[in-house]
């Protein structure tokens, strides 16, 4: 399976590092250009090939969006048709209520099967991953099965805390955000929440 | 050749009894801090633009003029100044005002700025801060060169050949860099120094942001330019005392910040862990701390560490003694350690 990472900020290169150890074939791309980031990767995510996000996405099987959450307004929304995408992005700064990323991202990647991941774990906790927890949540049973197969395959505990709308368990504000929570802590919460 | 600096956010002090000085008396303390540093023989004292309550070093370059007033050798600058919400044509007169006060000791550390105070407070919306530090990055640039300034952008009124006065020497210039890794190779594409802002994990993992920025240098043509890192830290006689001294600020200070930056409550495993071998903490005696800073200069190839002292309720007393034995037992130590 293909894997496209949108972003190459602090988080995009860190995940395709983790995807290509694991074995996947990885492409990234950031805003415009994909020689704009050539040297980048070339360093930070040797392996991993710079493509323009359309051409990224076009030939993936799985899509990480780990870009800043006021850029996702730019991205065209068609390309992401059919696609599993994991919304690892947080409303920065944080919003005074949850609100829930992946509820927006969903309305409005239409068609595209949105689980909500890896935004809790900050970039300098994910490199090793060690078995850490991390809590996905979706709508679309498939689309979480073949999230938490990548995220197990990656190095992390996938643990399913519900639909796309509990994501905001994962999100600045909740006790789980930037913590080491084990998988008990985890899945209590999520069952309190539900 | 190897430098070491100290940088403060200017933190309020508190008293002996644990009471919050008031602004003025923390800014007057942090003077006396510049100064000591001076006499124990440290290379740079930077002080790190805020505008919160806890940190109210809104006007940091008007202290280090008045402890360049008081002192002869010591570098003087900002740990950072966030340009992207500032006027970068004032930052170069201040900053260069700076450098003739002080006979050439300025430096200046610019950030694209992690701490989000000043955006809202002069105006900016946050979403654009990288486009703000681009652009602005490079109109300082040009400021740096000298002569007429001729400019044209969209975050300021144009400058068509501008002279921007004092003209005084060049001063070294840095990036601060906290984990992006364009902003590493902007640094190199207009040949400003590159300063790794580690404040939390393995310092280790910046290595590849070193390489980066090498090859890109390479790239642009330009000469190897220092690396430098930036990690907060407290010292005193004993590891123990060290680590009590510092952790109830700790926790009270990142819980605070979490709300607002994302961080996580630090727990006493996540802070053993950071004062430890493979965190970014640089607490502990003078042997302690002095092994980690050699080992993460050499892992990330820097010739330049400068030590983020202070943090919110610690004493001036007890700050005073940091700046003491890092300058007087730490440095030496590392400079042994690489030698």
């Amino acid at each position: 399976m293909k894997i496209a990472v949108l972003g190459a900020g602090h988080v995009g290169p860190v995940i395709a590092r983790l995807a290509l150890a694991a074995g996947y074939p990885v492409a990234i791309a950031g805003s415009g250009d994909p020689s704009r980031i050539e040297m980048i990767i070339e360093f930070l995510a040797p392996g991993a090939k710079p493509l323009t996000a359309s051409d990224a996405v076009a030939d993936a099987g799985l899509v990480v969006l780990a870009i800043p959450w006021h850029r996702f307004g730019t991205l065209e929304p068609g390309m992401f048709a059919g696609k599993v995408v994991v919304d690892a992005m947080n409303h920065w700064p944080p919003a005074s209520a949850p609100l829930g990323t992946s509820e927006e991202v969903a309305r409005r990647l239409a068609g595209a099967r949105v689980v909500k991941s890896l935004n809790h774990v900050a970039y300098q906790d994910m490199e090793p991953a060690n078995g850490r927890a991390v809590g996905l949540a979706g709508d679309d049973p498939a689309a979480v099965d073949l999230v938490a197969s990548f995220l197990e395959r990656i190095g992390f505990d996938p643990v399913p805390v519900g639909p796309l709308a509990a994501g905001r368990l994962l999100e600045p504000g909740s006790p789980l955000f930037g913590v080491a929570a084990a998988r008990p802590e985890i899945e209590k919460l999520a069952k309190e929440q539900s | 050749m190897t430098t070491f600096g100290l940088d403060t956010f200017g933190d309020v002090t508190h008293d002996a009894e644990g009471r919050p000085l008031t602004h003025a008396q923390t800014i007057r303390d942090l003077v006396e801090q510049g100064v000591l540093a001076d006499q124990a023989g440290l290379d740079f004292f930077g002080i790190g633009e805020h505008h919160t309550p806890d940190m109210p070093l809104s006007a940091a370059d008007v202290v280090l003029a008045a402890i360049a007033a008081r002192t002869s050798a010591i570098h003087l600058g900002s740990a950072v100044t966030v340009l992207s919400s500032d006027d970068p044509v004032r930052v170069f007169q201040r900053f260069s005002t700076l450098n003739a006060v002080s006979d050439g000791r300025a430096e200046i550390i610019l950030g694209r700025g992690s701490s989000v105070d000043s955006f809202p407070l002069f105006g900016y919306d946050l979403a654009d801060y990288e486009d703000l530090f681009e652009e602005k990055t490079h109109l300082f640039a040009e400021l740096l060169k000298g002569g007429p300034v001729t400019w044209q952008g969209k975050t300021r009124a144009s400058l068509h050949e501008q002279d921007v006065v004092p003209f005084t020497e060049p001063f070294p210039t840095w990036i601060g860099v906290g984990g992006s890794p364009q902003s590493v190779v902007r640094a190199a594409s207009y040949g400003f120094s590159l300063m790794l802002a580690i404040i939390g994990g393995h310092p280790g993992r910046f290595a590849p942001f070193s390489e980066l920025y090498k090859h890109a240098l390479e790239k642009f043509g330009r000469d190897p330019l220092p690396i430098g890192i930036h990690s907060p830290g407290h010292v005193a006689p004993t590891d123990e005392q060290a680590r009590e001294e510092f952790w109830p600020h700790y926790l009270d200070v990142i819980s605070r910040l979490g709300k607002t930056r994302g961080f996580a409550t630090p727990t006493p495993e996540s802070y053993a862990h950071e004062v430890g071998p493979h965190g970014a903490l640089f607490v502990g005696s003078p042997e302690t701390v002095a092994t980690k800073m050699a080992r993460t200069m050499k892992t990330l190839g820097a010739s330049r560490f400068d030590l983020k002292y202070g943090i919110g309720g610690l004493s001036h007393g007890s700050l005073m003694r940091t700046i003491e034995l890092y300058g007087t037992e730490v440095v030496p130590r590392v400079r042994e350690l690489l030698a």
